[in-house]
């Protein structure tokens, strides 16, 4: 799940780790409001969606860029005007552009260094691991494979949490002393309690920044939350934009699937995530294009496979659909009567391979079979994926 | 032989009374495996089928019966306590079937279990089958989720990350005549008990394990760590598969482990790891057994 700009604010402010002032508006009136109450400072306003690349940008009503400085509250409200409920359009938001429904106006800081700043979770190790550089505001992954020296990591252990030495270690590699060490050691601190108490998967702050004033800032930060853990954060599940999210991933959302939309022709719906990201892999191995990940877990109920179905069949490019159950204790002919109901009720409008195998397979076989409905029976994965490659290409 | 488990093994099961554990409980009982005990909070002193005696810890399972093996089916916000509760009582082995546990517990139970006697298998996994002799693999040690009646007592030791895809592997096996020794689910969480060199490590040690087939996937560094131990170690022929090479970057893929970060953890870059390592990678999830039996000389 990821969140908005002005929502991490919200978290940092939380957990009194400083950011530039700022505050969102849906309105351009609440914007004009907004720069008012920041009057003095060097504003600017951002448009927030979670695509990068906004200030490249343009809305689709041709006004250019989704970040710009302002000068004076009616400023704010013009320009709040041509981005609200409007759709930008950025390099990641693919021609479909997003639809602006809030700005920020922040305090637009000045900046005497940037650094890098993340907290992750290591799989390896099993532990938190902080990670800093020197080489702020740009790719980490560049720097790491142009100068993979100035990045220095501390691991935390797990149960001791983050201490005192381990931050004076990454105040010390970033050169950094006196007062802005201090306020670096204290913005550590709260950064490590709201990554464990919000149960993050990563928080990376690119750039932090120490300002001519002498302040230490976090300028622009990435969320990652742990799914497992959401329920117990009703707060943060309240930050949840679905508007930003693919909208067939939404739906089967609702119906406990786990849909991954792809670019392909041929649709996938398969019992377990390995299994359904071998089938994905096989399609393709015999010359096929798979549209999406799609794993009903390990029920495979009648309602389920229609959501699905629907939901499969809402993607234009689909051509046709491969089923693969491994229906190790289910019972494979409720499967198949599953299967039937769901193609019955969809119409069935384009090719369907059935591959199931398992408890009872033999009877779930015959089911499909008698349907009468334009069903293809397979015996095993590979005689599946040939069998949906042909019949689509 | 075989490994963790055997046709002698006692096992008890925390969360017999939910739909889910139930169930797998009785399949379990059918499949003649050793179920002494249940535990859940509050209902000690009822039984089972009429047959499984409920205590209200695992403790006092664990005096009364002697399990040394746990099958854990409580609900995520209850299973990281359900693990440590397991390890106090000395469980041996503690298999988590629970899906969906919040990664910052099962980080700090993997801290707290280290130095441990116990093993934890999972969490998110299908659990562990060790196949009987008798007819459909009956009399066998199974403890989760998995159908037991496709294995066949046999010599490949087979371990995987994902359910289905292991049944998968296993059928194929035992429709090529082909039993196993021991089917080892790990899970598909990033933080998990044992990883796939530990499996490996003990396949390896076991006389009666002739040849390995290895389940992974895209995300982590388990399957490469594993592929350079067993190149190195391992003196038995291994057929790998690794599931995900068609999955976009940056997408969770179901399992919450299965997610590529970087350049060494794409499926393609694992499986020429692999091969690198003397492990014949299987081009498709319909031929791994065909690929072991090759590379095994069969």
């Amino acid at each position: 799940m990821n969140i908005h700009e002005y929502q991490a604010k919200e978290l940092f402010d939380r957990f009194q780790v400083p950011s530039p002032r700022g505050a969102v508006a849906s309105t351009p009136e609440e914007a004009a409001a907004a720069a008012r109450q920041f009057s003095g400072a060097k504003l600017v306003i951002k448009a927030q969606v979670h695509a990068g690349g906004r200030g490249k940008g343009h809305f689709r009503n041709g006004f250019q860029g989704g970040v710009h400085l302002i000068e004076s509250p009616e400023q704010a409200s013009e320009f709040a005007g041509k981005m609200l409920n409007e759709t930008l359009v950025t390099i990641q938001t693919g021609e479909a552009g997003k639809l602006v429904s809030k700005v920020m106006i922040a305090e637009a800081v000045d900046i005497t260094h940037e650094y890098y700043l993340a907290i992750l979770m290591d799989r390896a190790t099993c532990r938190p691991v902080i990670v800093v550089s020197t080489e702020g505001g740009m790719s980490i992954e560049d720097v790491a494979h142009n100068s993979p020296e100035k990045i220095v990591r501390q691991f935390v252990h797990p149960l001791i949490g983050l201490q005192a030495y381990e931050v004076r270690k990454l105040t010390a590699a970033l050169n950094l002393s006196g007062d802005i060490a201090k306020q670096f050691a204290k913005m550590l601190g709260n950064l490590y309690k709201l990554f464990i108490s919000c149960d993050c998967s990563m928080l990376e702050i690119n750039p932090l920044v120490t300002t001519p004033d002498g302040r230490v800032l976090a300028l622009d930060a990435k969320f990652g939350f742990d799914d497992n853990a959401l329920y117990r954060h009703p707060d943060i599940v309240a930050m949840r934009d679905k508007s930003e999210e693919d909208p067939r991933e939404v739906a089967a959302s609702e119906f406990d699937l786990n849909y991954i939309g792809l670019d392909g022709n041929i649709a996938c719906l398969v019992n377990g995530a390995g299994l359904a990201m071998a089938t994905m892999d096989i399609i393709k191995h015999f010359g096929g294009d798979p549209a999406n990940f799609l794993d009903v877990g390990g029920g495979a109920s009648k309602e389920q496979v229609t959501a699905a179905f629907k939901i499969i069949l809402s993607d234009p490019n689909v051509k046709g659909i491969l089923i693969n159950i491994f229906g190790g204790i289910m019972d494979c002919n409720i499967i198949a009567e599953g299967v039937i109901a769901a193609a019955k009720e969809t119409g069935l409008p384009i090719p369907l391979v059935v591959r199931l195998e398992g408890n009872n397979v033999e009877l779930g076989k015959a089911t499909l079979a008698a349907s009468g409905l334009n069903i293809v029976t397979a015996d095993d994965m590979a005689d599946g994926a040939k069998k949906i490659v042909a019949a689509v290409s | 032989m075989s490994i963790l488990i055997d046709e002698n093994t006692k096992v008890l099961i925390q969360g017999i009374t939910g739909s889910f554990g139930a169930r797998h409980a009785a399949l379990s009982l059918a499949y003649g495996t050793q179920v002494v005990a249940g535990v859940t909070p509050g209902k000690g002193g009822q039984k089972f089928e009429n047959t499984v005696p409920i205590f209200n810890t695992v403790s006092q399972a664990v005096n009364e019966t002697g399990a040394t093996a746990s099958a854990i089916f409580v609900p995520p916000p209850f299973a990281a306590d359900a693990i440590l509760e397991a390890a106090d009582a000395g469980i041996e082995l503690i298999v988590c079937i629970t899906e969906g546990i919040p990664v910052m517990d099962m980080m700090r139970v993997k801290e707290a279990l280290r130095g441990s006697n116990s093993r934890l298998l999972g969490p998110n996994c299908p659990g562990i089958v060790t196949p009987g002799r008798g007819e459909k693999s009956h009399g066998g040690c199974r403890i989760g989720i998995a159908p037991g009646y496709i294995h066949k007592r046999g010599n490949v030791g087979v371990v995987s990350r994902s359910g289905t895809l292991t049944y998968e592997a296993v059928f194929q096996l035992t429709q090529l005549g082909y039993g196993q020794s021991t089917c080892v689910g790990i899970g598909g969480d990033p933080i998990n008990g044992t990883n796939h060199l530990e499996v490996l490590e003990m396949f390896n040690n076991d006389p009666e394990t002739e040849a390995i087939i290895m389940i992974g996937e895209i995300g982590g560094n388990a399957e490469v760590d594993a592929a350079r131990w067993a190149m190195k170690n391992c003196k038995k022929p291994i057929a790998g598969f690794i599931a995900g090479a068609t999955a976009p970057p940056g997408r969770r893929m179901g399992h919450a482990g299965a997610i590529v970060g970087g350049e060494e953890d794409t499926a393609q870059a694992k499986k020429r790891i692999l091969a690198e390592c003397g492990i014949a990678v299987s081009e498709t999830p319909s031929d791994m057994a065909k690929t072991l039996l090759e590379c095994w000389g069969k």
